[in-house]
Order: structure tokens, then sequence, then C-alpha cells
């Protein structure tokens, strides 16, 4: 099968130290075609590192890349002229103007100058490219910063913590704009240490420690993976009747934060607990299953991680990152 | 290679330099002493009574140099002869001085200023290869100290034929040695060394580093250039043209293996962040 039809990005037994460091230790990950990626991790995780082995930035110690069909230890110039890439800070000229600093980026890539206000529109930056980006807000550099990498139409988008530093609202539209592009079929590669982020957002989520892929997939798959045991919040009027909940057969902990959330064996034995509490004179006035969201994915995973060493290889049911698009 | 990128690169910088007036006023200021002011001054004193003597011992001096060098040296009178002396010899140093103090201020800045500015990043990602990054930055840093100094030439040449020429009895500048030493000595000083400062740029960890290490670097050229130009002395056109050769030589070495000391992992602030 050709790879270049299936994985848009492919990366097998990567490894690259910085001294001592291994900022990224045996990363195998792979991101189909038209697909969105997230990479999850903290500081340190291998995060930028990995983007930059992507376009060839960087030459990995060992282990090989493939992105679109091509080496990018040999084809470097070739992969990035089709990549678009917002670095962490958005390297920007302040003292030019958000259309010279556009201009620039259009006559590196051989993109027409045309496209500058059409890029510039679609970030919503069109009203301010005259300006000097020095007086620029961090939401308007980084649009700007997202404009440039459309400029030439690449086929793959690396951004590389696009929000940081984002207020809500901003980061909001940044998402969506990000969004938008993955639904034109461009493969996307994002990194942030923002959970939340990748939820809504992502077919893959690939969370990173260490430099490593640690777990891979769809994150309702990822979910299911590692919270297998379901929480339930529940209140009620009389909550001091809630304290000894951790002892009723079933529950495996119960932990007061805001209202009381219930780690239970299965969700089959919600009724009985339920009953047993009306039994016991508690007045109920909440009770709902609590959504798994990536932050407790993340915190789960860490916990076994820190329970587990991690292996040398992915267990053979997670392969780190292969996913269906 | 694509000269269209080079230049890409280089007029983004120019550019950039165009609209900061922190950098080109000091810059016109400078021009403005060595090509202006210190020409005015040393060329007035010799045209002012109070000064015959000083002047004399001058023209006696410049009498007694050996043939060839005398030969040189025009003016019937102590007055013109040390006019013309002080206006082709002793500011000839100048010339290579002006260039190499603008230039290498953006050539410290080349790389590591734009590894501070984040912009490395972008261009470690862009598709231009290494050797068209060099080349652009190398020009941007090269052209703001060789325009400088070609302008300053001119405004040198017209305050030296207006102060000295009635006493040497005519326009008499540039001389040959004056238009070897713009067009054939100083292009190559310059290449040679922002050769060594863009590659400096590239190694050290901040632009202040960078700086000192260029102040190093464009100290023993200005000392060579006035070793150089006190051979123009005894035959201003074969010492301009030999000495301007040995510089092309080594600037091309310099410039063709500049380029292998910037990489784009250089362009990075690679350990910084993981």
């Amino acid at each position: 099968m050709n790879r270049e039809m299936t994985a848009g990005i492919h990366l097998d037994g990567v490894s690259r130290r910085f001294g001592v460091i291994r900022a990224v230790d045996d990363l195998t990950m792979s991101v189909p075609r038209g697909t969105v990626a997230v990479l999850l991790g903290p500081n340190g995780a291998g995060k930028t590192t990995t983007v930059r082995l992507i376009t060839g930035s960087l030459r990995p110690d060992a282990g090989t890349i493939d992105v679109l069909g091509l080496n990018p230890m040999e084809d470097g110039d070739e992969i990035r002229r089709r990549c678009g890439v917002v670095p962490p800070k958005p390297a920007l000229y302040d003292r030019l103007s958000g259309r010279d600093n556009l201009r620039y980026a259009a006559r590196i890539w051989g993109a027409s100058e045309d496209t500058i206000d059409e890029a510039a529109a679609r970030f919503g930056i069109d009203h301010a490219l005259h300006l000097e980006v020095a007086g620029y807000s961090t939401g308007m550099r980084t649009r700007l910063a997202l404009a440039r990498a459309v400029l030439h139409d690449p086929e793959i988008l690396l951004l590389d913590e696009p929000t940081a530093g984002l207020d809500p609202e901003s980061a909001r539209a940044v998402l969506d704009l990000i969004r938008e592009l993955a639904g034109s079929g461009r493969t996307v590669i994002m990194t942030t240490h923002l959970l939340h982020e990748a939820e809504g957002i992502a077919d893959q989520v690939i969370l990173m420690g260490a430099g490593r892929a640690r777990a891979a997939g769809h994150p309702i798959e990822l979910a299911n993976r590692y919270m297998t045991s379901p929480v339930v919040i529940i209140d009620a009027e009389n909550r001091d009747l809630l304290k000894d909940l951790d002892t009723h057969r079933g529950v495996l902990g119960a932990k007061w934060n805001g209202a009381m959330h219930v780690t239970l064996e299965s969700i089959e034995v919600l009724p009985d607990m339920v009953a047993a509490l009306v039994r016991d004179g508690v007045r109920i006035t909440r009770i709902e299953p609590m959504a798994a969201t990536l932050e407790h994915l993340y915190f789960e995973m860490q916990r076994q991680l820190r329970d587990v060493p991690p292996p040398d290889t992915p267990p053979p049911d997670a392969p780190p990152a292969e996913m269906t698009p | 290679m694509s000269w269209s990128n080079v230049w890409t690169v280089a007029r983004i910088d120019l550019h950039r330099l165009f609209i900061s007036k922190d950098y080109w006023i000091p810059m016109v200021i400078l021009g403005g002493i060595f090509f202006v002011f210190i020409p005015w001054v040393l060329l007035g004193v010799v045209t002012r009574p109070q000064s015959l003597e000083i002047v004399q011992q001058i023209g006696d001096v410049l009498t007694s140099l050996p043939g060839t060098a005398a030969d040189v040296v025009q003016g019937e009178t102590a007055a013109a002869r040390a006019a013309y002396s002080r206006a082709v010899f002793l500011l000839a140093p100048v010339a290579i001085v002006v260039p190499l103090t603008i230039s290498s201020a953006v050539g410290a800045q080349a790389i590591v200023g734009e590894r501070e500015r984040g912009i490395g990043e972008f261009l470690a990602h862009s598709p231009l290869q290494i050797r068209e990054i060099y080349a652009g930055k190398l020009l941007a840093s090269a052209i703001p100290g060789y325009v400088a100094t070609v302008v300053g030439f001119g405004i040198y040449a017209l305050i030296v034929n207006f102060r000295a020429g009635p006493i040497v009895g005519g326009w008499f500048f540039p001389t040959a040695g004056w238009w070897l030493l713009i067009l054939w000595v100083v292009p190559p000083f310059l290449l040679v060394a922002l050769s060594i400062i863009v590659r400096l740029s590239a190694r050290v960890q901040s632009t202040a580093a960078a700086q000192q290490a260029a102040s190093l670097i464009s100290l023993p050229i200005i000392m060579a250039s006035y070793v150089a130009s006190s051979g123009f002395v005894l035959n201003p056109t074969v010492a301009a043209m030999l000495v301007g050769s040995v510089a092309w030589v080594l600037a091309i070495w310099g410039v063709a293996s500049g380029a292998r000391a910037i990489s784009r992992e250089r362009l990075l602030s690679v350990g910084a962040e993981a």
C-alpha cells in the first residue's frame, strides 16, 4: 500500500537527544492524511521537537520519518514547501506591518501576493494589515501567524501551541479556525498542553510524556481505555449523610469536590447504591454520570504510568497513533 | 541557490533597517563625522595662516620621502602638498572604518537576532536553503555599510575639491588609488569581516555576545586596512590592486565556507525547549 496515500506523517522509532536530555525518545506515531492530530503533553514532553523533526529542521538521532512519502532529511525543502507552521512564538517582525510580514512569507513560499488579503480576511486580521505588528495584541499576532501559515495553501499544518497566551474568546476563535482548516482536507498536527483544546477538534490525540507517545487514539476511545471505572456525581440536601458513601458495596472511592464524586466498580451498582441512600434518609438533589474528559484521562494515564513503567514498545492493542480517519 | 530567495531575505532586513531610525541616524552621524566633519577640519587647518609652520613641516617631510612616494604627492607649495597628502592618504582608512562599523552592527545580529526574535524558527521551517539565508543575511549586512561609504565618498570628494582644490591647483580627487580603494578594496575587506561575523552570529548565544565578537573581528581588519593604505603612498595603483586581489581571494573563501557554519538547528534555539 502506498504510505503516502494512507499516512500523511509517519514517525517510526524516532529519537533525538540534546546532550543528556532525550527530547524525543523512540517515538512512533502516524497521522493519516486529512486528519487532525493533537499532541498533548506537559512542557518538555517533546511536542515542539516532534514538529521540528517533521519539517526536517532537526535531524533525528535514530528512527525514520516519512512526510507525504518524503524523507525530511533528503527532501526537506520540498516538505517545508508543502507545510505551514505556526511556531510557539508567532515569529513576526514587530517593526513591519502585518502586510509586510505576509508579503515576506508569500515571496519565500512563492505564493501570489493576491492571497494575502484572502488569508488575512479568513483569520479576521485584514483590517489591521497596514498597522505595525508591534501594536498587535497576542490574539492578532496569532491570527497573523495563522494567516501566514496558510498563504501557500499547504497540505500539512503544524501548529505549535497556537492558543498559548490567548484570552478564552481569542482561543476559541483560533480553534474554530483550525477546525475549519481541518474541514478543508488538510492534515493538521497541533500541540498543546491544554487538555480541553483537544476535545472536539482532534481525530486523534497523542498523549506524550518524556519524548514518547504514551497513548494515542480518538478521544472517546482513549477515555474508554483509561477511564474504566465510571464516576457519578451525587448531591443531597443533607450532605453529611453522603460522607460514608465509600463504604457502600461496589463503590471504589468517593471524594467531595463541590458535590460527591463517586467512583463505581461498574454502572450496574448504581441502582442499589441509590436505593440504599434513600433508605438511609438521604434526600438526593442531583445524580449524574460524569463525562470522561481528556483532563481526567490525562491524569488517569499519568497515574497508571507512575504505577507501571512505560514499555519499550507500545502494547499491541494500543498502537501509539494509528487510527482510522 | 535562488538569487530571488537571497534577495527576498536581504530585502526584508534592509526594509527593517530603513524604517528603523535608531539604526540609520547613528549611521548618518558616523558617516558625517568621518566623511564630512574630520576632513573639513583637517583640510581647514592647512588653509589657515596660523598653521603655516605646521604646514611647512609637513611639506618638508613629504619632500624628503623616497622618489616614488614623493612623485605621487601633488602640489607646488608646502601647503598644497600637505593638503593633498591629508586628503589622499590620511583619510584613506576611513573608507574601511565606516563600512565595517556600520555593517558589523547588522551582521552581528544576522542570525542570533533572528533567533532571539523567534524568526529563526520561521526561517528554519521555511523552504529557503541555508545558503540562501546566509547569503541574504550577508548581503543585508554589507549593503548599508557599502552604500554609506559610497555616498560618504562622494561627499568627501566634494569637500576635498572645494577646500583643497584651490591650493593644490584644481580638482584632483578622487585619485586612481581612491577609485580602486572604493571599488576594489573595500568590498572584499567588508565581505571578509562579515563572513566571519555572520558565522559567529550563528554560534553565539546572545546579540550582546555577537556584538563583542564583531568588535574583535573588526579591529584587526581595520588595523590591516591602515597598513594597506600606507602602501598607497608608495604606489597607489599597484598597492590597491595587490591588496584588493588578496582580499578578494580571502572574501570568496570566507563567504563560501561561511554558509557551512549555519544550520537549521542553529536557527532554532535548540535545547532551550524540548
